[in-house]
């Protein structure tokens, strides 16, 4: 009941009202969200908030005069997208108890085109990890199988789409914090090309490289979704001045894929790493998209494989820049001296710095070394050039290709507590998303079907396409193609 | 040269230039002085979670009209980047400047050196937010973010003034310019202008000494002052077969001495970083023609304008100084008929504005300019003696015109005073009468005179006046006085 197709239906012929999808909704979220067995999706649920936006779009609707597709939907929106007069943590403690003052555009959009935002979701803290499990508050869970993760960092937004608490929502993905884990809990997360979405209200991880994303149960809310919050914005310079073109397709049931020429970089796994199942979904893929008319072809992305450390020094670089400003003083709990001011100054600084979690503090401290004196060239430059050549790499393969083709992730879903002492093998995880990210392209995952390979549970297989810049409505028109529909947990409770 | 013997003092200036923008350089909140704290405030200009600068384009527009104005050279394609130094009124732990890529660079200003005129070069001048402001007082630190965020354009000499003089000349025609192109309110009170001095002592022809910088002096007054005492105290060390640590000092004006803020060894590593949230800033051949196309008359051209005209070279300067006295003067001697109106016209307006108006308080905003000139041009003519005409002025001075903008009619003030001095063959001959009458009551002044003592002369000319009453010409009262002394 709670796809986003079928809200929409059920608005359009009158079977349900937008509060009582939100009564429902409210009322999944209370059984299976919370407590030590909760899917641990939302870090704040806004009850009231969300009942009155629903009551005024029931009432919009009986004068006929809805704001389009979304009006009465019920959506949720990770927890670092600013919503004003409501908390806004980005799973840290620095920022607990602070509400912001302001609505994130993204945000203002989707409430503007009607939506209901019943909640905010759970993330690894300021988008740092890939578990959900760095989350300061308490870890989220993958409704597949509550002893796996469900990925991060948008791991909150994906888990509540899965488990049928609201079909669709807003993260963000800075490395692939959209599309992995929309690939471990079965749904479709598209991280568009960089610039598209405004990042005014986005608590800033790494500027040169979040970007604002959705994730749905379907490639059609997925579509709606980003076409509500697409567009330039006077509050961000980087957002493009190109309109987005729509992305329902004008080939629904039409062209669909014949002649798209779908590009894989199979140089990029060639030396192992990427569990069977995943590679012969990748296969299967292809010949899926080939019977449909596509043509596969082979590309090279020579310098992707050096993806993950360029990442991890230029986001860390960018983070011990932007995580500056938490210091007690002006918002979030204050930890030091009420009148600080000399030695007591240091101390403030020290005391409310500590409220990081651990990945965080390692994260600051790899960017701010990298940014050092005497360092910055060996790193932070070197990475630079790096990054301009994986551009250039994605550059050329759109010469021979209309999409790539590749892996979301290299493993199915793992469990929880599996790589948290392990932060490099982590850092790995990231190495199919971070090359677009770092590029700036728009980029996918969507579901493919299923598997039982990785033991007792049926987990989701989910594969990413990457398009050229701004060209979204290529891209989802090989989503459409590539994406299968699959049964969510959520479908079955 | 104030340190004297054969040292030499080298100062190179980066002095902040508060851009008049409506707004801030990153946000829409008003740039205002002396607003309760932090009323002037946004989520930008505080670092709220999510906020992103937007570069406000009237900055950009003004650090052009002074970059051209100052003959730098402007960057195509300009950055900025993220200065990182933990601060309270810093919010957001960085402030964004521009470093390797400023939109400016070389370019000169022109002072008055001892030998003429001198050519200061530059080696850039930057866009970059101001910080907020920290009250440390007896309640604690109490913070006031108002000022954060506001707009500068930093402007960086190379090390080439010479002492204390020059480096406040340069002070006084960089401000000068910057008001010409109203790129900047020149306000000094309000810290519109703040230079950071970089002071080093040699003796003449050694390589430069250990630099030490002075910081957030905010007048040339205090930048005279706080150069000519840290050359001294620099002497004074190496004198002493000390040597000068490389450090940065506070200047206090109200003490006249400086301290120690930090040494070298704590100097911040501040881990630039290209701004992502600001796209890089490009300025097309269009845009920069439509800045020059606009800019004013610049002072240095102006003042050899004035000049030509017959203005003395010192009332020149002074005139060419500030925008608000140059319109005055240009609105005065259009009122008094142009500089074409006679010889001496120009140089007669520029003196009154140099001498009488600027001497009285609040002269150039109480006194309308077109009164002014056409009063002058009376004097000029010879309708108005000068002595009468300062009256008038003290009148003019007096009333509220300027602030109503009603017309004064200066010819009915002087007719009203009786001060139009009568002209032709009967007021001479009545004139000389008077004189004559003067000069036969007189005998011992006229022998004086006679004798040599030229000084005398001028009581005959007062006791003539003072019979010929209000209307009498001095000038010819005093002509008239010499031709009768002459047949005596």
């Amino acid at each position: 009941m709670f796809r986003v197709r079928d809200q929409l239906r059920a608005l359009i012929d009158g079977s349900k009202t937008s509060q009582a999808l939100v009564d429902a909704c409210l009322a999944r979220i209370a059984r299976d969200d919370r407590g030590d067995d909760g899917i641990g999706a939302f870090l704040d649920v806004d009850d009231a908030g969300a009942r009155a936006i629903a009551a005024a779009s029931d009432a919009r609707r009986a004068t006929g005069q809805t704001r389009g597709p979304l009006d009465g939907v019920v959506v949720a929106v990770k927890d670092n997208l600013c919503q004003r007069g409501r908390p806004t943590t980005a799973g840290s403690r620095v920022l607990a108890g602070w509400r912001a003052p302001y609505d994130a555009t993204c945000v203002a959009r989707l409430r503007a085109a009607g939506a209901v935002v019943v909640g905010k979701t759970n993330l690894d803290e300021f988008g740092m990890g890939s578990s959900t499990e760095r989350s300061a508050f308490f870890v989220a869970k993958n409704p597949w199988d509550r002893a796996r993760t469900p990925g991060g960092s948008s791991g909150g937004a994906a888990a509540a789409v899965a488990a049928g608490f609201g079909g669709a929502g807003l993260g963000t993905d800075t490395g692939g914090s959209v599309r992995q884990p929309a690939a471990f809990c079965g749904v479709v997360g598209v991280k568009p090309t960089y610039g598209r979405v405004s990042r005014h209200g986005v608590v800033a991880f790494a500027s040169s490289l979040d970007q604002v994303g959705v994730v749905a149960d379907d490639v059609f809310g997925a579509a709606l979704l980003l076409s509500a919050v697409a567009g330039v914005d006077p509050h961000d310079a980087t957002t493009s001045t190109r309109p987005l073109p729509s992305l329902l397709g004008d080939d629904v049931g039409g062209a669909g894929v014949r002649g798209l020429r779908v590009g894989v970089p199979r140089g990029l796994w060639a030396e192992g790493g990427v569990e069977d199942v995943i590679l012969r979904a990748l296969d299967e893929s292809c010949a899926r998209l080939a019977a449909d008319g596509a043509v596969i072809v082979d590309v090279a992305l020579p310098h992707a494989a050096h993806a993950v450390a360029t990442y991890y020094v230029l986001a860390t670089a960018e983070a011990s820049s932007n995580l500056s400003r938490y210091e007690g003083i002006r918002y979030g709990p204050r930890r030091g001296p009420p009148e600080g001011g000399g030695a007591e100054l240091g101390a403030l600084y020290e005391a409310t710095r500590a409220l990081f979690g651990a990945e965080v503090r390692r994260r600051i401290l790899l960017g701010t070394f990298v940014l050092s004196a005497g360092f910055y060239d060996a790193y932070v430059a070197q990475a630079q050039r790096v990054r301009r050549r994986i551009a250039l790499d994605f550059h050329d393969a759109f010469g021979a290709a209309d999409v790539l083709l590749l892996p979301t992730t290299p493993t199915l879903p793992f469990r929880l507590g599996d790589k948290t002492s392990d932060p490099l093998a982590m850092y790995l995880g990231d190495l199919f998303t971070l090359p677009a990210s770092l590029a700036g392209l728009p980029a996918a995952s969507v579901p493919v079907g299923t598997t039982t390979a990785g033991g007792p549970t049926t987990l989701p297989l989910g594969l990413q396409l990457v398009g050229r810049p701004f060209d979204e409505p290529t891209l989802f028109r090989a989503l459409r193609a590539l994406a299968v529909d699959v049964t969510l947990p959520g479908d079955v409770t | 040269m104030a340190a004297g013997g054969d040292w030499e003092t080298v100062v190179g200036l980066e002095v902040h230039v508060q851009l008049r923008t409506a707004q801030k350089l990153f946000s829409v909140a008003p740039v205002r002085f002396g607003q309760p704290p932090n009323v002037d405030i946004d989520a930008v200009d505080v670092g709220l979670p999510g906020a992103l600068p937007v570069l406000n384009d009237e900055a950009v527009t003004l650090a052009l009209r002074l970059g051209v104005a100052l003959g730098c050279t402007v960057r195509a394609t300009s950055r900025f980047a993220r200065k990182h130094y933990f601060y309270p009124d810093s919010p957001k732990g960085y402030q964004i400047t521009q470093a390797d890529e400023p939109l400016l660079s070389d370019g000169h200003v022109v002072i008055d050196g001892a030998d003429g005129p001198r050519a200061i070069p530059l080696v850039r001048a930057h866009l970059e937010e101001d910080a907020g402001k920290s009250v440390h007082d007896e309640l604690g630190t109490r913070l006031d973010w108002n000022r954060a965020g506001t707009p500068l354009l930093e402007v960086v000499t190379q090390p080439a003034l010479r002492g204390p003089d020059e480096a406040m000349r340069f002070f006084r025609a960089l401000r000068s310019l910057a008001m010409a192109v109203a790129a900047c309110d020149g306000n000094l009170q309000e810290g519109s202008m703040r230079a950071d001095a970089n002071v080093s002592v040699r003796r003449r022809g050694a390589p430069l000494g250990t630099r030490v910088e002075l910081k957030n002096i905010n007048s040339p007054r205090f930048l005279h002052d706080a150069v000519a005492h840290e050359a001294r105290r620099q002497i004074a060390l190496l004198s002493a077969g000390g040597t000068v640590t490389q450090e940065t000092r506070l200047w206090d004006p109200d003490r006249g001495e400086s301290r120690v803020m930090r040494t070298k060894e704590d100097a911040p590593d501040y881990r630039y970083l290209g701004d992502p949230d600001l796209p890089l800033l490009v300025i097309d051949e269009a845009r920069l023609d439509d800045v020059k196309a606009t800019l004013p008359e610049l002072p240095a051209a102006r003042r050899a304008r004035y000049e030509a005209l017959g203005i003395a070279t010192g009332a020149a300067a002074t005139l060419v100084d500030e925008p608000a006295t140059t319109a005055f003067f240009e609105a005065a001697l259009s009122a008094a008929g142009g500089a074409a109106a006679s010889a001496t016209r120009a140089k007669a307006v520029a003196n009154w504005v140099v001498n009488e108006v600027l001497g009285l308080p609040e002269g150039l905003a109480r006194v309308p300019p077109s009164a002014l000139g056409r009063l002058v041009a009376l004097v000029d003519e010879g309708a108005v003696a000068g002595r009468g005409a300062k009256d008038v002025l003290r009148a003019l001075h007096d009333t509220d015109d300027a602030d109503t903008g009603a017309v004064v009619d200066v010819d009915a003030l002087v007719d009203a005073r009786g001060l139009r001095l009568q002209q032709g063959g009967d007021v001479e001959a009545r004139a000389r009468a008077v004189v004559r009458e003067v000069l036969d009551k007189s005998p011992a002044q006229v022998a004086q005179v006679k004798s040599g003592k030229d000084k005398i002369k001028g009581f005959l000319v007062g006791q003539s006046l003072k019979a010929l009453g209000q209307g009498a010409d001095p000038k010819q009262v005093q002509q008239l006085v010499d031709e009768e002394l002459a047949k005596r």
